[in-house]
């Protein structure tokens, strides 16, 4: 079996990239934090890597937007390497501030050639920056390999600007009828809900979407803060699995990875 | 040639309610546009692709280059509030790398402006009033005038050397030359400057004399703690050594590290760690403009961890806000002060604005509520974190080294904050103080530690410290203080033209790191930060002269003894007296049903659940969180300490509590510090840690301790420290003080209530063994642990009957430990389900707390609680607030085993957990048996939430 590496990308106010790179870490992939500073001077090359994640935080302080300044730096400094990692099967995931990132670099959801932004994440309706647990669904016609074998999770949020809006008329049906619909929040049985299940007001209350290929994710939970079973917030009174919901995610990427 | 993008529109419906709060009720809505003012040519297609690719979200925003967004029309009111000139939108930075990304050069600056749009029927005054108090704060802000621009930057400096005649001068010219200058030095100081220079036969320059001022300003030289106190005939020399110091060094534990001698305190962790903690304030700045004072508040404090020995990785922040009456109508507002309500809403946005880009989890905390806050609100933001063995200790430079200045730019910003924050405020405060107020960019910040850990685990330097309160005049001083310095201010980088030498040596820019740099690293220093695009400067050395000399362009502006400016601090000499004051004794029968208090106290600001503002900290970043601020079946408990893992693969961590209580300091400052510390120890213990490795952070908020009735209050505050952190064997690591905490308005005289927050920091062995304070399950059998004693004096209760009483709790620390230690035992021993601490509202708000954040019944029976002295009354039983007590909730399986590991001691069983949501207590006294309280948790939960659900 091949060792799967991954690059958990930092820059400037990016904040989760500790916790991030530890998850991967046990995951069973070896995992370097790398400044964007570093592959735009062409010291690391993406080709050496299988799995690039894109922490989260307040990329330039989400100064203007959220994600915005790191979004433009990608697509204009390292379009086409990023452009060739994907084509070549690696697999990319962006967490909140990531997230936000790949939407507004057009990565996310990528349904025409052309790199424009055909979704955004914008201001929680709530209208405040908040930080709860979610239940969360996954849709069954989804293709994003990251969520193999996955069904439900229960995971954090912590973001002001995750509602999830579709741009022109059309999108949203292209993407469920892609399976690009991936994680939707949902009420502890599992339908979907309005507010606080639906923390911030997301169209079809969805949570996280994929590319075409179902190799790029981008989701606003944190999977990289439930890995052991004190973090979640009622482990005191609940009988539960020693590892948490978000390293499933993590360990589908490693062995996707592993066995490309 | 300028530009103008107009970027919207988003809507603001939390100002129209806030103009409705005002009174004014004609405003249909409030819109907000943002501006951007850019400088320099650029072809139309350029400024359409800013806006375009840049500026503006393609889905949900429109844009619009070189005119209005929206047309004029009748009943829209249109505002634009744009920063003063010298306050710099962090925005403005990244807009121009925003710029720079797409290939444009051309724009050389870019200025940021929001634009209100009122809708309504509004008369002159009520916009005015609009704009006065919700919009703009004068203080950093300014309305744009019609067709105007913002008003720009500073301009050009001609250096001119500047001298102070201070040779020949009267006592009356000292004391004026202070007060002109904004020294803040009394006296007696300012008569030791006089000599010294007479000694040394010349006047002393501007910065010479700023340099004395800031160093030996309140703020940084602590100089009433370390006076010599003559309190009511018994003479303290040096408060500090002679109590809060004292405990730690005659308790001489081997596992604290560094010790009231650098930014933070610091005690081991585990093999490889140690763990520093460090809590400040930043009040004064706070009352002014509320956002940027509680922002640079909790940025300056998280600088102290990474100011600590080598620099630790910052890990978590607390916060602790005490703020005027929430309800005070606009009309009862004085002059120069800024509402509650706004200071609130605004230093909670400060703290949270810059803790969750820092990506700190901001996991305990507290708010306040008490008039005597109006015109004096504490912003307490503390700091922890983790540091490598062996990089603890403070870092000593080396005659040689270089004097490194990374991070931000400096500029006018936070000039005299160490001398303004040691001196009382007045309505006027606003106008004169402006340039204290510093506005923070916490990306700066982040870069700065980013590539300063970098830097530190390279080895790459020999000492470091934050320039905090005095800029460089302080932080290069104290850094060469045993050898000496040289500085060229003219190296050091503005952010704009303009400043003289004075205002560059006592600047107080945020985000920026001083560091002593050995030769033969600084190339590889540099780089470090470069590569990560932190700006570094040399900006001096280190020398063996013993001297501390400041450069201009080559002149000499300031050049003094290290010496002197140490050790040359005349000892204050202070009078304090202390007259025990005597309330009337409450007086009014029980009442027949106690529910309506235990709502009330519910419902109290202090009580009551504060979800608005956890939720909107992100208390869970770096994933080490295993106890929450927010606990039990709905994940909205109020939790009684946070417990958080410092390295993710490991099960040790910390337990993280604070304690304070100032409306016990009303009848004696002794006792509220002796709570304040039994209740940071109390929730500690509740969450399944126990007393083995518990350090303490004293912070002392107090009103002007020239007058001896306020620092008697301050020596009796501290002496309980001594008195009970030596017997709980809990030394302090580190403090602060605030004092002169007075408001003048109209001739009279506000003080805030002295008040001291104790911080406990505890290291936790196995935090798997954590205790929530939920109930857990119906059947469960409820115990009080503890005695409880006809203590109401200063409660929730008699405030509810507005009393105050005398019955003040105390502690017995030796009985106190006794029982926690056991506590803790039977918790390791996985005998508890649940515990709570009782502190505020007594045990009937523990109780109802518990039920409701466990979604459980309670059946509670006062006649069963242990008495300390005879309590004839069941509202007493239910809600005196006696120290040291906690309620438990045993498995009926484990009540045996649980009774016997505290045996001897004062515990019982008073009740039991059921699955109906009733919420009953039985009387005692002549009332035995009967209920006294019958309502269920969902009523008591409302009641609790009720307060801040709608801000």
């Amino acid at each position: 079996m091949a060792n799967v590496r991954t690059i958990v990308l930092r820059a400037a106010g990016i904040n989760c990239d500790d916790e991030t790179k530890y998850a991967f870490e046990l995951a069973g992939s070896a995992a370097e934090k790398v400044h964007i500073n570093q592959l735009v001077r062409g010291e690391l090359r993406l080709g050496d890597y299988q799995i690039l994640a894109l922490p989260g935080g307040f990329s330039y302080g989400d100064d203007i937007a959220s994600g915005r300044l790191l979004a433009n730096e990608l697509k204009n400094k390292l379009g086409d390497q990023l452009a060739g990692f994907v084509q070549q099967g690696g697999l990319v995931i962006g967490i909140c501030n990531g997230f936000q990132v790949l939407v507004k670099a057009g990565l996310l959801p990528a349904l025409s050639e052309e790199e424009s932004q055909q979704v955004t994440l914008t201001y929680n309706e709530s209208g405040k920056f908040e930080d709860r647990w979610v239940y969360l669904r996954v849709p069954p016609a989804g293709k994003c390999v990251f969520l193999t074998g996955v069904e439900r999770l229960y995971l954090p949020v912590a973001h002001g600007e995750g509602r999830f809006v579709p741009g022109e008329v059309g999108v949203l049906s292209r993407l469920w009828q892609n399976g690009q619909m991936v994680l939707q929040y949902a009420n502890p049985a599992g339908e979907i809900d309005g507010y606080p299940w639906n923390p911030n007001g997301s169209t079809d209350s969805i949570a996280g979407i994929c590319d075409p290929t179902g190799r790029v994710f981008g989701l606003m939970p944190h999977p990289e803060r439930f890995l052991h079973y004190t973090n979640h917030p009622r482990w005191t009174r609940e009988k539960l699995p020693l590892e948490g919901d978000g390293l499933r995610i993590f360990r589908n990427a490693v062995d996707y990875a592993r066995n490309l | 040639m300028a530009h103008r993008i107009e970027v919207g529109i988003k809507g603001a419906a939390g100002l129209q309610r806030d103009a409705a709060n005002l009174g004014i009720t004609g405003v249909e809505s409030i819109h907000v546009v943002d501006v951007y003012r850019l400088e320099g040519s650029l072809s139309d297609s350029d400024l359409d692709r800013i806006g375009r690719d840049l500026l503006a979200d393609p889905i949900t925003q429109s844009y619009v280059c070189n005119r209005s967004l929206v047309a004029d029309e009748p009943g829209l009111h249109v505002v634009e509030v744009a920063y003063n000139p010298g306050v710099m939108d962090p925005v403005e930075q990244s807009t121009m790398k925003g710029i720079a990304d797409l290939g444009i050069r051309t724009v050389t600056a870019v200025r940021t402006a929001k634009k209100y749009l009122v809708r309504g029927s509004l008369s002159r005054q009520e916009l005015g009033m609009i704009c006065d108090r919700l919009l703009a704060n004068p203080v950093v802000q300014h309305i744009v005038g019609e067709g105007g621009e913002p008003a720009a930057p500073g301009s050009r400096f001609a250096f001119e050397p500047v001298t102070v005649d201070l040779l020949e001068a009267s006592d009356e010219e000292l004391m004026f030359t202070s007060a002109r200058g904004q020294l803040s030095l009394n006296l007696e100081e300012t008569q030791a400057i006089q000599s010294y220079f007479r000694q040394i036969g010349r006047n002393p320059t501007d910065v010479e004399l700023e340099v004395i001022a800031q160093t030996w300003s309140e703020h940084c030289v602590h100089k009433t703690f370390k006076g010599l106190i003559d309190y009511d005939g018994t003479v303290i020399d040096n408060l500090l050594k002679a109590t809060v110091m004292r405990v730690t060094r005659e308790l001489n534990k081997s596992w604290c590290v560094s010790v009231f001698v650098d930014n933070a305190g610091v005690i081991e962790f585990d093999d490889d760690y140690d763990v520093c903690f460090k809590v400040e304030t930043h009040n004064r700045p706070s009352a002014l403009n509320p956002e940027g004072g509680a922002a640079t508040g909790i940025g300056g404090v998280i600088r102290d961890p990474l100011g600590t020995g080598l620099g630790a990785q910052p890990m978590w922040n607390t916060d602790v806000f005490c703020v005027g009456p929430l309800e005070l109508p606009h009309e009862e507002l004085p002059a120069g002060v800024l509402h509650p309500k706004r200071i609130l809403v605004g230093i909670h946005a400060g703290v949270r604005d810059y803790g969750n880009p820092m990506g700190l989890p901001t996991v305990n905390g507290a708010i306040l509520v008490d008039k005597r806050y109006l015109g004096n609100p504490l912003v307490f933001c503390g700091n922890g974190g983790l540091i490598p063995k062996g990089k603890s200790r403070k870092g000593r430079v080396k005659p040689g080294d270089l004097v490194a200045l990374v991070g931000g730019r400096t500029g006018r910003d936070g000039i005299h904050g160490a001398t303004f924050s040691s001196a009382e405020l007045d309505e006027k405060s606003q106008q004169v103080s402006g340039s204290a107020v510093q506005i923070g960019n916490p990306i700066q910040e982040k870069r700065v530690l980013d590539a300063q850990l970098q830097a530190r685990d390279k080895g790459l330097y020999r000492a470091v410290t934050d320039y905090g309160a005095g800029g460089i005049s302080c932080a290069v001083g104290e850094m060469g203080e045993h050898c000496g310095a040289t500085v060229h201010l003219e190296r050091v980088p503005l952010k704009y033209a303009g400043l003289s030498p004075r205002e560059i040596a006592i600047s107080e820019s945020q985000e920026r790191m001083g560091f002593g740099v050995p030769k033969e690293t600084v190339a590889a220093f540099l780089d470090t930060f470069r590569r990560e695009d932190v700006e570094a400067t040399i900006i001096g050395e280190f020398t063996s002269t013993g001297r501390f000399r400041i450069e201009y362009q080559g002149q000499v502006v300031a050049d003094l003894d290290m010496d002197f400016l140490f050790d040359g601090i005349p000892q204050l000499v202070r009078k304090a007296h202390w007259e025990s004051p005597t309330f009337p004794e409450p007086d009014f029968p029980e009442p027949e049903d106690l529910g309506p208090a235990l709502h009330a106290i519910l419902r109290s600001w202090n009580v009551c659940s504060k979800e608005h503002f956890v939720r909107q900290y992100d208390h869970e970043v770096r994933g080490g969180s295993v106890l929450k601020p927010l606990v039990g079946t709905e994940n909205d408990g109020p939790g009684d300490a946070a417990i958080v893992r410092l390295r993710l693969g490991s099960n040790k961590g910390v337990i993280i509590a604070c304690g304070l209580n100032p409306k016990y300091g009303c009848i004696d400052p002794y006792w509220m510090a002796a709570s304040a510390i039994d209740e940071a120890l109390r929730q500690v213990v509740a969450v399944g840690g126990n007393l083995e490795r518990v350090a303490l952070l004293d912070n002392f908020c107090w009103g002007n301790t020239s007058k001896p009735d306020r620092l008697a209050g301050l020596v009796r505050a501290s002496l309980a420290c001594y008195d009970i952190a030596k017997v709980y064997e809990t030394p302090f690591i580190s403090g602060k003080d605030s004092l002169n905490n007075e408001f003048t308005y109209a001739g009279e005289t506000i003080a805030i209530p002295g008040t001291l927050l104790i911080s406990a920091l505890a290291v936790m062995e196995d935090v798997t063994k954590a205790v929530s304070m939920d109930a857990k399950e119906a059947g469960n059998q409820i115990y009080v642990v503890g005695e409880t004693f006809d203590e109401l004096g200063g409660s929730h209760y008699y405030d509810l009957k507005s009393f105050v009483g005398n019955k003040v709790p105390k502690v017995a620390p030796a009985k106190g430990k006794a029982l926690m230690e056991r506590l803790s035992r039977a918790t390791a021993q996985g005998l508890v389900r649940a515990c709570h601490d009782l502190s505020e509202g007594g045990l009937g708000v523990a109780a109802a707390e518990m039920a409701f954040a466990g979604g459980l019944g309670l059946r509670l029976w006062l006649d069963q609680v242990p008495l300390g002295e005879p309590v004839s009354r069941g509202d007493a039983i239910l809600f005196s607030e006696s120290n040291t007590r906690f309620l438990v909730e045993v498995a009926p399986e484990h009540c045996e085993a649980f009774e016997k590991t505290l045996e001897g001691l004062p515990a019982a069983r008073i009740g039991e957990l059921t699955a109906e949501p009733a919420f009953e207590v039985f009387g005692a006294g002549r009332r035995e048996g009967e209920r006294v309280v019958s309502t269920d948790i969902y009523d008591l939960k409302a009641s609790w939430q009720a307060p801040f659900k709608d801000w």
